[in-house]
């Protein structure tokens, strides 16, 4: 079984494929897949005919107790055989259906067949869940069969509204499988049911249940959705609405009714809303022109009849259920493909407009003739034998089953009326109509149709054979008396009387239709279509609102309510229960409170700089503060880089700001000004008591008491720090290089407008365009004048030696401060000064390579080194040490972090270099041009 | 441990002085904001360890050593803000580039849901009522009103 389901799911896989390779003669390939389904079923007629079910489990996940347990009986066995029978039927249709160079066709196959094999699945899932998972791939397939044409409004709206009700239906059926399930300790259906918890608890479960089964087979009140997903293409409405999809909940009540029939609140559930779904939708069709309509309307009001016949839940109504189901699906599918027959010789499935069509094609009109008169319910059809079954079972129960008898009169007569309205609407001759244009209909786009009227017409002949098939299933309901048979003939029984009776009715309310033209339409009292729709309107308008509440858009009232959260939750805590540390230090040595003091007023005024210059100024002087600090704490080398990254920063604001106005714009209005001021302080009074309890309450020996020995030992270093990041937490350093190579990608894409830009290194403006005369408070740009010529020469013979000595930081780090990232910093800055001397010439004679080509070798050294380490046998990223002797410089100590060192050093250069070409020569380039195309614009 | 009160003050005060920054709505001051935030938290982390002496064997003591590993991550942390500084840099500047100015703006789609909160409207109203018309000839006018709404969040 499990292969078979694999088997669709792989040939959906590959259908589009031979879609195009073969057009639509690919569907008949792909029609074997059903079919096998169909023919391994009647392999095992035997077996299941003897009431043994055929099993499969395999294992899936054991800490779920999921396991793809399946199981066919009787039940599942006739379904197995209609979803693969007519499955295979409907695609050989398909394939004369559709036109080879529709665009929807690969998928259509695709989907087509992975709902199959989805269906398939359910019906033979043991195992609730595993029968829930098979439930909602067949609700997902489902909408990509309604939406076939997604450019149509109506399709995409029906698809919609079919997926969100069935789904909303399936969760909660899913809940009350978990109730069970929980209830049983496993979720086999077959031990579930003889673990049955009792009460309310399995009133609520059921319920739940019904609510997935009711909406998936479209009952009141879920009703709407089928008729709107006939916007689906004929051969989906033919499977899906006839013999598959609206069956699987069919199917759940006929699997679970003859263990849960006498529990409350099943059997009323089922009677009451299948007798007004069989009422509604019967009335409903009588009054469609559309004939897919009709039959979608006809589908409802049956399978509405379906519920009623098998939630009765005796022997004999559950042998008449199985025997509907077996007819309707066989009658109901081919009377859709007639449908699809018509549509495509005529044009239309207008009944208004259709004449004469009968006579024209005979052919077609005899099979959609035996299908009607099964759905009718005359002899010797299937219909016949399946409606005298259900008759003769209700008519001896009690009262209450006599009331449900007579509603089930009163459908069949409905029933009798519209099919009469169906064969008249589409084959009559109408003395007021013209008579319809009929192509000719080829037998190969007829004969799927053919073969599923006849099997139909076989049913009913053959009924006791299929009685002996289908008694298994109904002998699961306990019963005293010995059972009804299906057969065709019983005789002149009260049952035959009310057939002819329902038969002689439904004609005469059609020609009472016709001939008076009764209009009234019957209103339910309230409309499931009405209520999904103010669901949907309500669900929107929520959505609106609390969006609009929520998300206004504004990144200030987004930060100001984490913040706000901030000093309530955690400052809250705080100021509520926190031991707060008696014992605290104002300062290790005074020179940390003269530097902090720096830093707080520096912070302070910045804030309320009012100048873009001012506050950039200020807030390098509290950089420089904090590294005062480092030093006082006793970290070299973060003092260093925070130097160094305080002096580049400013670099970066000066080559930046001398684009942007001097004064910061007034937004936003003062008013708001108090607000940020307050939220400011209290994050940052809360933050400092944070700081405060949490130094306070420290009391465990830190993780690094052990990394001096380390650092020595395994990585062959004094710099505690540098090992650090080199070796002991060299995967946090790898990312973070990469998160340096990723700004620099962002800072080059964001001021290079075009991919060619960043090839442009070499090139030298023409004199004539450098003689901009606007002042220029820096010396950028290639223009001579503001050049001065000593700064460059100086520059030039002190360039080599920083870098020098940046690459002797890089190799000095691992024993004394420095390291990648200090050095590379250094060797960015005596980049810096190189372009704040000459401008971008002068910059591309200092480093005449690309940003990221620096940057990408960076990378390249850092990962090879950890790959390096781990071909040779380490971990990722693990040093050695080799001790060596070269000439002149003598006893060489090297330790292999140091290639990881170097990659930190190329890619922080190359960050520094990317920052200078995007944020200074590129930005002089763009400003150039644009002075050449003013001034030009000038002298025109 | 006992805190150093300092420590203590300059984190207060550096996460004031930023949170007062980053709400504003010129970019150059949000990125002057980041920065501050980020030289306090950095202070914050390095208050976890220990001050004393270089981290380096043989020049310190190991017990009168600094604890190396808030400084290890404050390292990389401070190249971390440097980059992401060079980052809102040039954000700010292709702002000014593009619109004039360097200022955050609200986000347009968000205007747009809260205008129909305001008219008390769903998302699907546009357009409903337009039954089963197979084609979608409405999103013209969505666009208009899309148009319309950015208008309004320049103006706003």
């Amino acid at each position: 079984m499990l292969v078979l389901v694999a088997v669709h799911a792989l040939t959906a896989v590959i259908a589009p494929a031979l879609v195009r390779l073969w057009g639509r003669q690919a569907l008949y390939l792909v029609a074997l897949v059903p079919g096998a389904t169909l023919a391994w079923a009647l392999t095992h007629t035997a077996t299941v005919r003897s009431g043994e079910p055929v099993t499969e489990t395999v294992t899936w996940v054991p800490q779920l107790g999921l396991e793809l347990a399946l199981r066919m009986g009787t039940l599942s066995w006739l379904m197995v055989v209609l979803v693969g029978g007519v499955g295979a039927l409907v695609l050989a249709y398909s394939a004369r259906y559709f036109r080879s160079d529709d665009p929807g066709l690969g998928r259509f196959a695709a989907v087509f067949l992975a709902f199959a094999g989805a269906m398939l699945g359910l019906v033979v899932s043991d195992d609730l869940l595993l029968l829930y998972v098979f439930w909602e791939l067949t609700t997902v397939f489902s909408y990509l069969l309604i939406g076939y044409d997604p450019a149509k409004r109506a399709s995409r709206r029906a698809a919609m509204q079919a997926l969100l009700v069935t789904t909303l239906g399936g969760l909660a059926m899913l809940a009350g499988f978990v109730m069970l399930g929980q209830h049983a300790g496993s979720y086999r259906w077959s031990e579930v049911a003889e673990n049955l918890p009792g009460g309310g608890y399995l009133a609520a479960a059921l319920v739940l249940i019904l609510l997935g089964a009711l909406s998936k087979s479209a009952i009141f009140p879920f009703s709407f959705w089928l008729p709107g997903a006939m916007a689906a293409p004929t051969p989906v409405s033919a499977y899906l609405h006839a013999a598959a999809m609206v069956k699987a909940g069919i199917f759940l009540v006929a699997l679970m009714g003859p263990a849960v029939a006498e529990a409350t609140p099943w059997r009323p559930v089922l009677l009451v809303t299948g007798l007004i779904t069989m009422f509604f939708g019967g009335w409903s069709a009588l009054r469609q022109v559309d004939l897919k309509l009709l039959l979608a309307y006809g589908t409802v009001s049956q399978l509405g009849l379906l519920m009623v016949v098998l939630g009765a839940g005796t022997r004999d109504t559950a042998l008449a259920g199985v025997a509907m189901v077996l007819a309707h699906a066989l009658f109901k599918a081919t009377l859709f493909l007639t449908v699809g027959v018509i549509d495509h010789a005529t044009g239309t499935r207008d009944l208004r407009e259709l004449s004469g069509v009968g006579r024209r094609a005979p052919a077609l009109a005899v099979v959609a003739g035996l299908a009607a008169a099964s759905m009718a319910g005359l002899p010797p059809m299937a219909g016949f034998v399946a409606k005298e079954a259900a008759v003769e079972a209700l008519l001896h129960g009690g009262t209450a089953d006599l009331v449900v008898l007579a509603g089930v009169i009163l459908g069949s007569v409905l029933t009798v009326a519209y099919t009469l309205r169906y064969l008249w609407g589409a084959f009559a001759d109408k003395p007021d109509t013209p008579a319809t244009t009929v192509r000719p209909v080829s037998w190969s786009f007829l004969a799927p149709a053919a073969v599923l009227a006849l099997a139909g017409v076989a049913v009913g002949l053959l009924a006791p054979a299929v009685d002996r098939l289908l008694a298994p299933y109904a002998d699961l309901y306990r019963s005293a008396e010995p059972g009804y048979h299906l057969a065709l003939w019983h005789g002149l029984t009260p049952a035959l009387g009310l057939s002819v009776l329902a038969v002689a009715g439904g004609a005469g309310l059609f020609h009472l239709m016709r001939r008076e033209r009764v209009r009234a339409t019957l209103r339910l009292p309230f409309d499931g279509a009405a209520v999904y729709k103010k669901c949907i309107a309500l669900t929107d308008r929520l959505a609106v609102e609390l969006t609009g509440k929520t998300q206004r858009g504004s990144l200030p009232f987004y930060l100001g309510v984490i913040l706000v959260v901030l000093v309530v939750l955690p400052g809250g805590t705080l100021l509520a229960g926190s031991p707060w540390p008696q014992r605290f230090h104002l300062w290790d040595t005074p020179l940390q409170g003269v530097a902090g003091a720096v830093v707080v007023i520096a912070a302070v005024m910045a804030a309320r700089a009012l100048r873009r210059l001012t506050a950039m100024i200020l807030v390098g002087v509290a950089g420089y503060g904090i590294a005062l600090m480092f030093i006082l704490h006793g970290a070299p080398d973060l003092a260093l880089t925070q130097f160094l990254v305080e002096t580049v920063t400013i670099v970066m604001f000066v080559l930046v700001l001398r684009r942007l106005p001097v004064k910061f714009s007034e937004r936003p209005i003062r008013s708001s000004r108090r607000g940020r001021i307050a939220i400011g302080v209290a994050v940052g009074a809360v933050t400092a008591g944070m700081a405060y309890v949490a130094t306070g309450a420290r009391q465990a020996i830190p993780i690094s008491v052990g990394f001096p020995d380390e650092a020595v030992s395994y990585g062959g270093g004094k710099n505690v720090v540098n090992v650090t990041l080199v070796d002991i937490r060299a995967w946090d350093t790898m990312g973070e290089i990469a998160v340096l190579v990723v700004a620099a990608t962002g800072v080059a894409s964001l001021i290079f407008r075009r991919a060619r830009d960043l090839d442009r290194r070499g090139d030298i403006p023409g004199g004539g365009r450098a003689e901009s005369t606007r002042p220029r408070w820096l010396t950028t740009g290639a223009t001579a004048r503001a050049q001065s010529v000593i700064l460059q020469v100086v520059t030039r013979l002190l360039f080599h030696a920083i870098l020098l000595f940046s690459i002797y930081l890089l190799f000095s780090g691992h024993n004394a401060p420095g390291g990648g990232f200090a050095a590379g910093l250094v060797a960015g800055l005596a980049l810096a000064v190189r372009y704040l001397a000459g401008g971008r010439t002068e910059l591309n004679g200092a480093a005449p390579v690309d940003a990221g080509v620096v940057l990408g070798a960076g990378l390249f050294v850092a990962v090879g080194t950890g790959v390096a380490a781990l071909l040779l046998g380490g971990e990722f990223l693990q040093s050695a040490m080799l001790d060596f002797y070269v000439p002149v410089l003598g006893k060489v100590h090297f330790v292999t972090s140091a290639f990881f060192d170097v990659g930190v050093y190329l890619i922080v250069v190359g960050l520094v270099l990317d920052i200078l070409r995007s944020l200074g020569a590129e930005m002089d380039r763009q400003h150039e041009t644009e002075d050449v195309e003013v001034r030009e614009k000038e002298l025109v | 441990m006992s805190p150093n009160l300092t420590y203590v003050i300059v984190v207060g005060v550096l996460v004031a002085a930023g949170v007062t920054l980053l709400l504003e709505r010129s970019l150059t001051r949000v990125l002057m904001g980041v920065i501050l935030l980020g030289n306090g938290a950095n202070l914050l982390l390095l208050t976890g360890g220990r001050a004393g002496g270089a981290p380096i064997v043989g020049s310190t003591p190991q017990e009168e050593m600094s604890d190396p590993l808030p400084q290890a991550m404050i390292l990389t942390a401070i190249v971390i803000t440097l980059g992401m500084t060079a980052f809102l840099l040039a954000l700010a500047y292709r702002s000014w580039h593009l619109n004039g100015h360097d200022e955050v703006q609200d986000d347009v789609e968000d205007r747009r849901i809260m205008d129909l909160a305001e008219r008390d409207e769903g998302p699907g109203d546009a357009d409903a009522g337009t039954g089963d018309d197979d084609d979608d000839d409405t999103d013209t006018n969505s666009d208009r009103s899309l148009a319309a709404s950015t208008d309004a969040g320049r103006a706003g």
